[in-house]
């Protein structure tokens, strides 16, 4: 039994030290800036496009589902009410945060278990790079930063595709919807709104760096950390989301 | 004679409980010298690399590097180490995101004590590419480069910075034998050209045999055999991370040693 869990500790051990040392060395020289643009055109840039098309159909989708239920009680016209505090609070962060960790977990887990296993990550060492802090810190610094700006987007366009389903299948005016939408949000929403994404951040890049370098065992095993770093970033995310979301809740209602 | 580059005493290195990769190993490499490590795969040839490059700490022994006792020192403190040793991976290890050019500039970009100011630097990556004869690939990415160019490049990275020891990883593993002819001929002249201290890992004899028995010939550009005064050549072999030999190449042939035999192709044979 003990031999059963001693893996799962270690690895958990490890992830906690490599999150250590990727956090000290943000202070640290040598800084590679030019690594944390690169890395935040990649995550951030490149993801604007599935942010787009998953932000404006969660929010249509939202806006769909709650016309017809807030119908019954004769209070569609809430609709952008609903559609926002969810959006905010919940959908755009987790959502965002799943599909840049579906697109970029994979994508670094992918690239520096090529690294690793074709001996470019010791190459770094003996050519005088520390890899954590040439590879993982700028993965880490640029999504910190792209991951929030995702989630803003995200959030807007999905209030669009909401308004879009509100004005054209269920009739409501524009103004009425985007008054009850920003009327609905409160500090608190906004909160939670940006701590998420920041926190599922290091989610995101450290756990694609953690499977990425630890990944033994040629191609296949580049497979195999790829599949795991999106496994567990999504699942801790979701895990986290809940945890965030009650302490969001307990300060909201004090 | 100065002291030795590199030295190890007692090492044992293990994967995980049960795999010894190294086993007590001891041994001295004197300054000048070229040492033939052989050995069948998994026998701990990369290990011993890896191990005199501080990749892999080892589980008990010393390692003794120019010198200094380095076990114990953390890997902050192995960043200036390394920088006076040139390693040759197996498999080139040439980072993908970037072109030849910048591949053969990192060392110089981030090892502290080997850094070059911008004007110098185009300068000193020209003449490590032209010793290796592939100036005209600066600017291609590693992808679009043969085996065989990818391994001299790696060459040029590992000795752009002209350092002292040199160890080579399987310089010609995967190779045809014309291309492992050319990469062999590299590391001979760059032994007899700046006289560095090299570990070459090989599992061919005639890779240790040419080492051993050839001299770079400046004027020509060629090998030329070495004759009577012969060059400093020792050859070791390692079986399941033991020493079963090390010594010079006439007893080597010498042996009687079944595990050795395998490996050395004796004249007669060769000739037969």
């Amino acid at each position: 039994m003990l031999d059963f869990l001693k893996g799962p500790v270690q690895a958990i051990q490890d992830f906690f030290q490599l999150t250590g040392r990727a956090l000290r060395n943000v202070t640290r020289s040598p800084h590679y800036y030019d690594d944390v643009r690169i890395q935040m055109d990649k995550i951030g840039v490149g993801s604007i496009p599935i942010v787009l098309l998953t932000g404006f159909f969660s929010g249509a989708v939202m806006a769909l589902q709650m016309g017809r239920a807030l119908g019954q009680y004769g209070q569609t016209g809430r609709v952008g009410n609903v559609v926002s505090i969810i959006l905010v609070r919940e959908l755009g962060p987790v959502l965002t945060s799943v599909m840049v960790a579906g697109r970029n977990s994979s994508g670094i887990a992918s690239e520096l278990g090529s690294m690793q296993v074709t001996e470019q990550i010791d190459a770094m060492r003996a050519l005088g790079t520390d890899p954590i802090q040439k590879l993982v810190t700028p993965r880490m610094i640029a999504t910190a930063i792209m991951l929030p700006c995702l989630t803003v987007i995200d959030d807007f366009i999905g209030l669009v595709g909401g308004f879009l389903v509100a004005k054209f299948i269920y009739a409501l005016p524009a103004l009425q919807y985007w008054s009850t939408t920003w009327r609905a949000l409160v500090w608190n929403d906004l909160g939670q709104g940006l701590v998420k994404p920041f926190v599922f951040s290091f989610v995101v890049s450290l756990i694609g760096c953690f499977y990425g370098l630890r990944t033994t065992g040629g191609t296949q095993g580049v497979g195999r950390a790829t599949t795991q770093a999106v496994v567990a970033a999504s699942v801790t995310i979701f895990i986290l989301d809940f945890f965030i979301g009650k302490f969001f809740v307990s300060a909201g209602s004090s | 004679m100065g002291v030795s580059p590199l030295r190890f005493e007692n090492v044992t290195v293990k994967f995980g409980t049960d795999v010894v990769a190294l086993d007590n190993l001891s041994l001295e490499v004197a300054e000048g010298e070229t040492l033939i490590v052989m050995g069948a795969a998994g026998s701990g040839k990369t290990t011993l690399l890896k191990t005199a490059m501080g990749l892999i700490k080892p589980d008990s022994g010393r390692v003794f590097l120019f010198g200094e006792d380095v076990t114990d020192k953390p890997e902050s403190d192995w960043f200036e180490i390394r920088s006076r040793i040139g390693m040759l991976f197996q498999e080139s290890a040439l980072f993908d995101s970037m072109t030849v050019a910048q591949n053969v500039a990192y060392p110089l970009l981030n090892q502290k004590s080997n850094k070059t100011p911008r004007d110098k630097m185009e300068a000193a990556v020209r003449e490590s590419l032209r010793f290796v004869e592939l100036e005209q690939t600066m600017k291609l990415s590693p992808s679009e480069l043969s085996g065989g160019m990818r391994r001299r490049v790696a060459i040029a990275r590992a000795v752009v910075t002209k350092p002292p020891l040199l160890l080579y990883d399987s310089p010609t593993a995967g190779l045809d034998p014309i291309t492992a002819h050319t990469i062999m001929a590299l590391i001979i002249k760059e032994r007899d050209i700046d006289n560095t201290t090299a570990l070459v890992v090989t599992h061919r004899y005639q890779d240790g045999n040419l080492v051993a028995n050839f001299r770079y010939n400046p004027d020509s550009g060629r090998l030329d055999p070495a004759g009577k005064t012969g060059t400093k050549t020792v050859f070791i072999l390692l079986r399941e991370g033991r020493l079963v030999y090390n010594g010079n190449q006439a007893d080597l042939e010498k042996s009687d040693d079944p595990y050795i035999s395998k490996f050395v192709k004796r004249p007669e044979q060769a000739a037969a």
